[in-house]
């Protein structure tokens, strides 16, 4: 079993900004974790632009704020990135599993910062009822598909709720050609940033429906269409206000839920409505030396606040080491 | 005229209420900054946009690279300039912030990528 | 006119029935095809049972189904161990609230046992708090039967298409029978991939089984489809009951079950529904409302935020017993039909049935010597420990590339599934789990996409979710 000083895992804008901070708060042993081939985690395929205005001060794509990171993790050699890694287990004394290709690694670390992200929430979740075909994504897979990929999941498309990738992937499948032909958001309001329902649904002449709900997925091998409902203020429905919408994809955008399925098998203390490590200051968890930072430590609506905090948890993690001796 | 905004130009959001009179705004209310009134003269008289998409890489790394133009571009031109950016190959490697494709539909704005790609 | 070969024996469907008599056929030297009109075998009922193989309660007295149910309980741990499937004698208890119920406890119990069900007990409320201690507490007895368990009902399906494939049995995919004709002796048979031939045809077209059957004048029954709707649960809930969990049944069912699955997550359900619609595999806010409230009945504890999947199943039901026999009207013509529950667990009681009746109406069946009756057990990462998947990466780099998160399935498990015939995306869920998870596919789908792609070598963009029409993206920019 190998020993290190510090095990990041994930480098996404969390894990990236936490190594960076950890480097310059003293730490010279750090491995870098990340399960994908490239750094730059979520940000890669968020090529929109809303990044960094408060911490760089300009407006960036996702891309250009992750390139600003990469180019200064890959500057620190006591920064060893390993990709295509994938952490699947994680013991209380911060004893660490990965698999890549060809090797399962273990390491015992004395500090361990999980910045695993979010996970996005499911029509499952949301017990959204009807049929199963194809053609229903989440926005963030079809964010991958469109922007990564190349792939155009579908040509006319009903957004289920108002987050902010769903708002944006709005605009995506428009300037690719296709046709989005409703947000559907069950709360008086948007979730999403304002900034997202002007540029992304306004200036396209997007039809947005507040307080509506899905009532219905239809279609046997492909969506074919929605049913839609008006809900009242305590979100029952109205009657007699069903109406349908033809489409071929139905994009779900309900919000993320931060992914710490390997903390709860260490044994840390998580909240079960917010899949959240319960702990009494930020980035910290019940088993000390155990910190996450980012999306997995709570759900943030800038990255810039991300990097922010991250930050701090690469200083509290180096704090944490020293204090060992 | 009277019309509601909101000004996006930082996370607060505030309720803008402009007066309008012959597509020029005389009136600006409700901004909590100066960034307020400037947007809302820019939003009514001649809205613009930071266009983002991606282009197709052929041998690369990458399937797709991402890229932005270098200044916002009028709102009403942005479908038009999404389906040429659409048409637009890359073959070889290229750098964030280097530009691909110069004055886009003769709108003096350029096309940058915005991430390496080898 | 090209000729077109005759086989000896043609089944119509390659769900588990048609599955299991495949496979027991290929023991003998005959010429066998399958046909199936869904792109992969156990696309139709199959793939929405829960897996449980049933002891052998509940059946009516002196009924086939409860015969056969009994005899497949004991063949299907053979068949496990042969084809390397992973089947766990998990024990179910039907649980009663009240004095009355015990009474009908009783009765089940007494019925089971002239049936030659083994191991029956009725437990009291101390070995209920003891062994299953997230049961209500207000169940007060129960009718332990230890020889219930479960499998994975879509694996069971592909060991067995597997296995019979390898012993040289046929089939043909994507084939829809349109016509049968009768030529006296033996069977024309009209499909959307041509024609075939065949001395013996058998039925087992689950939900289309009494429009297959009255292709050749049979039409004295009538498939009613009675759908079931079911919620799976996290697999971190895996540890949430010990046993099957079943209320005491009603007429048309065996109510609303806990019920563990070969695969870890927890399943909540079904809803017993007649419909008339043979393709309608929705889901609706009632049936969750009804599931959940049977579910927590049983398990008080089971929460909302637990469910990560829900699909609806059409169990192929025809009056009160399965309907297997050969048709004196249509010689050579054997009826294999309103196989709904135990279906699963008869199916390979009914494949040696099937061969009895035909052996008995004059079809030679002699073994072959040559008979692979083994299959090697397929790897899955996320039922093997670390130090196993650490030996497995040494041998083979794909193991440690990992392509699902939630499941923990790797590329070469992908790879597998793909040379073991997965041809669409559920074919590859069904088969490895990837995609099964909480995140639904979210982070998996498009390296699975990919993976597929290539090793069929089929354009992304003809990538299906499950045959035909069922494409997962409408386009792609191209490099041209």
């Amino acid at each position: 079993m190998c020993e290190k000083d510090l095990v990041i895992v994930g480098a996404g804008p969390a894990g990236m900004a936490a190594a960076i901070s950890a480097y310059e708060s003293g730490v010279r042993d750090i491995l870098l974790l990340e399960r994908d081939q490239y750094l730059g985690g979520i940000l890669n395929q968020c090529i929109h632009t809303g990044f960094g205005l408060t911490y760089f001060k300009e407006n960036l794509t996702g891309p250009e704020y992750a390139h600003r990171f990469i180019k200064k993790i890959n500057a620190i050699k006591e920064i060893e990135v390993s990709l295509k890694s994938f952490a699947v287990h994680l013991t209380n004394e911060n004893v660490l599993t990965y698999i890549k290709p060809g090797a399962l690694e273990k390491i015992k670390a004395k500090a361990v910062i999980m910045a695993t992200g979010a996970r996005e929430r499911t029509r499952e979740m949301v017990h959204i009822p009807g049929t199963r075909p194809a053609g229903i994504f989440s926005a963030g897979l079809a964010q991958k598909l469109i922007n990564i990929e190349g792939l155009l999941p579908g040509r006319e498309v009903v957004i289920i709720g108002s987050g902010d990738i769903g708002l944006i992937m709005a605009r995506r499948f428009i300037l690719e050609g296709a046709k989005v032909k409703a947000v559907i958001e069950i709360q008086k309001q948007s979730r999403g940033l304002t900034r997202n329902v002007v540029q992304c649904v306004e200036d396209f002449g997007v039809p947005f429906y507040l307080s509506h709900r899905i009532a219905k997925i239809h279609g046997k091998n492909r969506v074919e269409k929605v049913d839609v409902v008006r809900v009242d203020e305590h979100l029952h429905e109205v009657a007699d206000s069903m109406f349908s919408i033809e489409c071929d994809t139905v994009l779900i955008s309900v919000g993320l839920i931060p992914e710490n399925e390997l903390i709860e098998m260490a044994g840390a203390v998580i909240d079960k409505k917010t899949n959240t490590p319960v702990a009494q200051e930020i980035n910290k968890t019940s088993i000390p030396g155990l910190f996450v930072c980012g999306n997995s430590f709570k759900i943030y609506d800038l990255v810039d606040s991300v990097s922010k905090d991250s930050i701090h948890a690469g200083y509290q993690a180096a704090e944490y080491i020293r204090g060992l001796g | 005229m009277i019309k509601k905004i909101t000004c996006i130009e930082c996370p607060q959001g505030c309720a803008l209420s402009v007066d309008i009179e012959n597509c020029r705004v005389v009136k600006v209310a409700g901004e909590k900054c100066p960034k307020g009134k400037d947007y809302a003269i820019s939003e009514v008289e001649n809205p613009q946009r930071i266009l983002t998409s991606a282009v197709i890489g052929v041998g690369l790394s990458l399937k797709m690279i991402p890229v932005r133009t270098d200044k916002p571009i009028p709102k009403e031109r942005i479908l038009e300039a999404a389906g040429e950016i659409r048409k637009i190959k890359v073959a070889r490697a290229v750098k964030s912030g280097e530009i691909i494709a110069t004055n886009i539909l003769g709108l003096r704005v350029n096309l940058i990528v915005t991430r390496d790609c080898s | 006119m090209k000729s077109v070969p005759v086989f000896d024996v043609l089944v119509i469907g390659a769900g588990v029935v048609g599955a299991a008599i495949a496979r027991e056929l290929s023991r003998y030297k005959l010429s066998i095809a399958v046909l199936e009109k869904e792109e992969e075998p156990a696309f139709g009922v199959s793939k929405s049972n829960s897996g449980i193989i049933h002891p052998g309660t509940q059946n009516p007295a002196g009924s086939l189904k409860g015969r056969l149910c009994l005899e497949g309980n004991i063949l299907i741990r053979e068949i496990s161990r042969e084809l390397g499937l992973d089947f766990k004698e998990a024990g179910e208890l039907i649980v009663a609230f009240t004095q009355d119920e015990i009474q009908r406890l009783l009765t089940i119990k007494s019925e089971a046992e002239t049936l030659g069900v083994p191991g029956l007990k009725i437990v009291d409320m101390a070995w209920l708090r003891e062994n299953e201690p997230n049961l209500n507490p207000e169940a007060i007895a129960a009718l332990y039967a230890p020889s219930a368990g479960v499998i994975s009902p879509y694996r069971l399906v592909y060991a067995l298409c597997e296995n019979a494939l390898k012993n040289g049995a046929e089939f043909y995919t994507q084939t829809k029978v349109e016509n049968i004709i009768f030529t006296k002796p033996g069977f024309e048979i009209q499909t959307s991939k041509g024609m075939f031939k065949a001395r013996y045809v058998i039925n087992a077209a689950g939900l289309y089984a009494d429009e297959t059957s009255a292709m050749v004048g049979i039409n004295d029954f009538r498939i009613a489809p009675r759908k079931g709707q079911e919620f799976i649960l996290d697999n971190k809930k895996e540890n949430l009951t010990n046993h099957l969990i079943f209320p005491l049944p009603s007429k048309v069912s065996k109510g609303i079950l806990v019920i563990k699955t070969a695969d870890g997550n927890p399943m909540i359900g079904p809803t017993a529904e007649e419909v008339e619609d043979k393709e309608d595999f929705s889901t609706t806010e009632e049936g969750l409302k009804k599931v959940f409230e049977g579910a927590r009945k049983l398990v008080p504890s089971i929460s909302q935020d637990d469910i990560i999947a829900y699909f609806s199943g059409l169990r192929p039901a025809s009056g009160d017993d399965f309907i297997i026999r050969y048709e004196d009207k249509a010689p050579g013509f054997i009826n294999v039909a309103g196989i709904q529950s135990p279906g699963l667990t008869a199916a390979p009681a009914i494949a040696k049935m099937v061969c009895g009746i035909l052996r008995e109406k004059g079809l030679q069946l002699e073994k072959k010597e040559d008979f692979i009756c083994e299959r090697e057990k397929p790897i899955h990462l996320f039922n093997i420990s670390l130090s196993e998947t650490e030996k497995l990466i040494k041998q083979d780099a794909g193991y440690g590339d990992i392509v699902c998160r939630c499941e923990m399935v790797s590329a070469k498990e992908v790879q597998d599934a793909i040379t073991a015939g997965a041809r669409t995306m559920d074919g590859i869920k069904f088969r490895t789990r990837a995609q099964s998870g909480r995140c639904h596919g979210s982070f998996c789908t498009t390296r699975l996409m990919k993976i597929l792609s290539e090793k069929t070598k089929t354009p992304l963009t003809a990538i299906t979710k499950s045959g035909k029409g069922s494409e997962i993206v409408k386009g792609e920019r191209v490099s041209l």
